[in-house]
């Protein structure tokens, strides 16, 4: 695996050979059921958690129903005090606008706080090609980044890999990229945990630029919020002398107040706990430091005009929905061929790309069982089930052109449905069919009835996922006419 | 086209036939408050997180401060900061790396979130610049019990934005490695809050 999702394959191609990977699976099953356990818990302290996921949806749907006026509010609150704003319509302008600013000031390597942002714009490599290297500095990232692999959960991008193979990593790139892991490093967590302390510390203290994501901004006075653990993020936002943040447009919030819903819902339902360790807030430009905002579209207006998957856009990134996804703990993130992945990536890349372009974005409005579990657990109530249908159907429209061969299947079977002679003629077919392959299925499905293997193609395309039953050998209508006369 | 107006022009486009009028936002939550004793509740969510707590009054604060700070040889004290530090050293702007060689700070807070757990820095008088607080490896903090706030809207409302703020719960964790929780990644790996009865 490369560290970039372009050439991803579809998602059921992608999603057979993670299911054939058991150790991602028990990686993924203990993670996704501690962290399920945890939310669980802390969200039953909350009585009035379902008004604060109600408070959490208004304020977000209000703030996209009027977002011109809101991000015009923002620039000038934040120019008010002392940011520099920039707009960016897509991945490579945002990227342009960072490589400049780090070529103003002559440096060569930034420190990076873990953002959804900047991974969507592919901004490492951006910036790679540019001559700068990016450090992430979030643990997760670090083992992604070193282990030149892909990030698979949005919370914890590493959560694919158990603690042999990050000691593994560890001892086998981080001399390349700076400090060494110490010789006797063991796989205690707290161990590995020390080791990166180590290692980004050196970078911390000598690094000029740093780039960040935002949480949320505040239309009414400039303010960004970024939520994190480590206190890797307060290092790059409060040592290096230039902070550029890259900040989707859907991220404003209006007020300062409503801060309160939102600090409320993002701790216990990504992490599932009762506030992260550390909360940062600042309004432009703090402490002497010179601050750049990047307002990023890229597809969000495209995401903005559908009236159905607007609703996206509320998303506050805490990756609830993918926890509770019987898919997503299957497959795991790499699947989904994208930084956003779970339920929330099967809605968001195709809003953010459009249908009807990319295969693999097209395929994602089917990576899922329409369960419902996701819509239950966001903390900002996306019907995330509404919109996926609602992509299934744009991505079939796009598709539509020549009778495809399951249109004409039905069409044959209307045929045959529409008149009983010919229904049992074919009645009489599949019995002898039955019979035969009765005595051939591979698998025997619950209450004993034979089922098939994997068909030819095209019966491939449908049985490559599912088990065939063998058909009965007898119809009803046959079985009446012998038994039901007696 | 700039992409200035590119980008506000879309958002334009995008929304001309969406309803312009304003869902009405529930404000309930905001006076909801926890039963029994917010000072209790902090305590104990403060534990929970694995920070340190020793109750103190204003007379045995002194003593309570030297014994947190225990054998660290050298405290950075911000300015404002209203008790003698033994090992204090005064802030006068260190770099990073200077402050990387130091062993403690000690800092005062702006308020604190009984049902979180939490400490706020808005880095006001006693309280230090963001990076002293984070850069050595044990931080001690000053509380009076006055300044428990119960719930995250209370702390909220009493904020200003005008203001750089840090929200602490414990010390600095990371649940990365197969959601073990590990204290002290980046941050102080200790965090001791002296709660002064008021």
């Amino acid at each position: 695996m490369s560290a970039t999702f372009v050439g991803m394959p579809a998602f059921p191609a992608a999603a057979r050979e993670a299911l054939s990977d058991t150790q991602l699976r028990r990686n993924l099953a203990h993670a996704t059921g501690t962290i399920r356990a945890k939310r669980a818990a802390v969200v039953g302290e909350v009585d009035e958690w379902e008004e604060l996921r109600m408070a959490g949806a208004a304020i977000k749907d209000n703030t996209l129903r009027h977002l011109d006026e809101h991000l015009l509010r923002l620039e000038k609150s934040l120019t008010d005090r002392g940011a520099t704003v920039h707009w960016a319509r897509d991945a490579a302008e945002a990227c342009e606008i960072v490589a400049s600013i780090a070529k103003q000031h002559a440096v060569d390597e930034v420190v990076k706080v873990k953002s959804m942002a900047t991974q969507e714009i592919g901004l490492n490599e951006a910036l790679a090609t540019q001559g700068i290297t990016a450090w992430e500095t979030d643990l997760a990232e670090l083992i992604v980044q070193l282990g030149d692999d892909l990030p698979s959960h949005i919370l914890v991008p590493a959560i694919h890999r158990n603690r042999a193979e990050i000691r593994e990593i560890f001892r086998d790139k981080m001399a390349a990229a700076g400090r060494p892991a110490p010789d006797d490093l063991s796989d205690r967590p707290a161990e590995l945990a020390g080791a990166a302390r180590l290692h980004l510390r050196e970078k911390f203290l000598r690094a000029r630029m740093a780039v960040s994501g935002a949480n949320f901004a505040v239309a009414e006075t400039g303010t960004l919020v970024v939520v994190e653990s480590e206190g890797n993020g307060r290092m790059c936002l409060t040592l290096p002398e230039v902070l550029v943040s890259v900040v989707g447009i859907e991220k404003i919030v209006p007020t300062w107040s409503d801060l309160d819903v939102f600090l409320q819902l993002l701790p216990r339902s990504s992490t599932g706990e009762r506030m992260n360790p550390y909360t940062s807030t600042w309004s432009g430009a703090t402490e002497g430091q010179e601050a750049h905002v990047v307002l990023l579209d890229n597809g969000r207006t495209r995401a903005l005009a559908d009236e159905v998957g607007r609703q996206a856009l509320r998303c506050i990134r805490c990756s609830a929905c993918l926890n509770v996804c019987p898919v997503y703990e299957r497959t795991g993130g790499h699947a989904y061929g994208s930084v956003y992945p779970g339920p929330i990536g099967a809605i968001l890349n195709p809003l953010l790309r459009g249908t009807g372009v990319d295969d693999q974005v097209d395929s994602l409005p089917y990576a899922s069982s329409l369960c419902g579990a996701c819509f239950e657990a966001c903390p900002v109530r996306i019907d995330i089930p509404e919109v996926l249908v609602h992509l299934r159907s744009k991505v079939v429209d796009a598709h539509r052109s020549a009778p495809k061969a399951e249109a004409v299947a039905m069409k044959s079977a209307s045929w045959v449905l529409a008149d009983s002679k010919r229904l049992g003629l074919a009645e009489r077919g599949m019995g002898l069919a039955g019979r035969l392959l009765g005595r051939f299925g591979r698998k025997v499905m619950p209450g004993g009835r034979r089922a098939l293997g994997r068909l030819p193609w095209p019966g491939s395309l449908w049985s490559n996922a599912r088990d065939v039953p063998a058909p009965p050998a007898e119809s009803f209508r046959a079985w009446w006419r012998r038994e039901g006369r007696r | 086209m700039s992409a200035r107006e590119e980008i506000l022009g879309r958002v334009r486009s995008a929304l001309a036939a969406a309803d312009p009028s304003l869902a009405p936002v529930p404000r309930g939550y905001r006076s909801v408050v926890p039963a029994g004793d917010v000072v209790e509740l902090f305590a104990e969510r403060l534990v929970d997180y694995r920070a340190e707590l020793t109750r103190c009054t204003a007379d045995t604060l002194p003593a309570a401060l030297a014994s947190a700070l225990g054998d660290a040889g050298s405290v950075l004290v911000p300015d404002g900061f209203p008790w003698e530090v033994p090992g204090g050293v005064p802030d006068t702007g260190q770099s990073a790396a200077e402050l990387d060689r130091l062993d403690a700070v000690v800092t005062l807070a702006a308020l604190a979130i009984a049902t979180t757990g939490t400490i706020v820095l808005d880095h006001g008088p006693g309280q230090g610049r963001r990076a002293v607080s984070l850069v050595p490896d044990r931080h001690v903090c000053v509380l009076r019990t006055d300044q428990i706030v119960p719930g995250v809207p209370q702390a909220v409302a009493a904020l200003s934005p005008d203001r750089p703020q840090t929200w602490i719960s414990g010390p600095s964790a990371t649940s990365d490695i197969e959601l073990n929780r590990v204290e002290g990644v980046h941050g102080p790996r200790t965090l001791h809050v002296l709660l002064v009865s008021s």
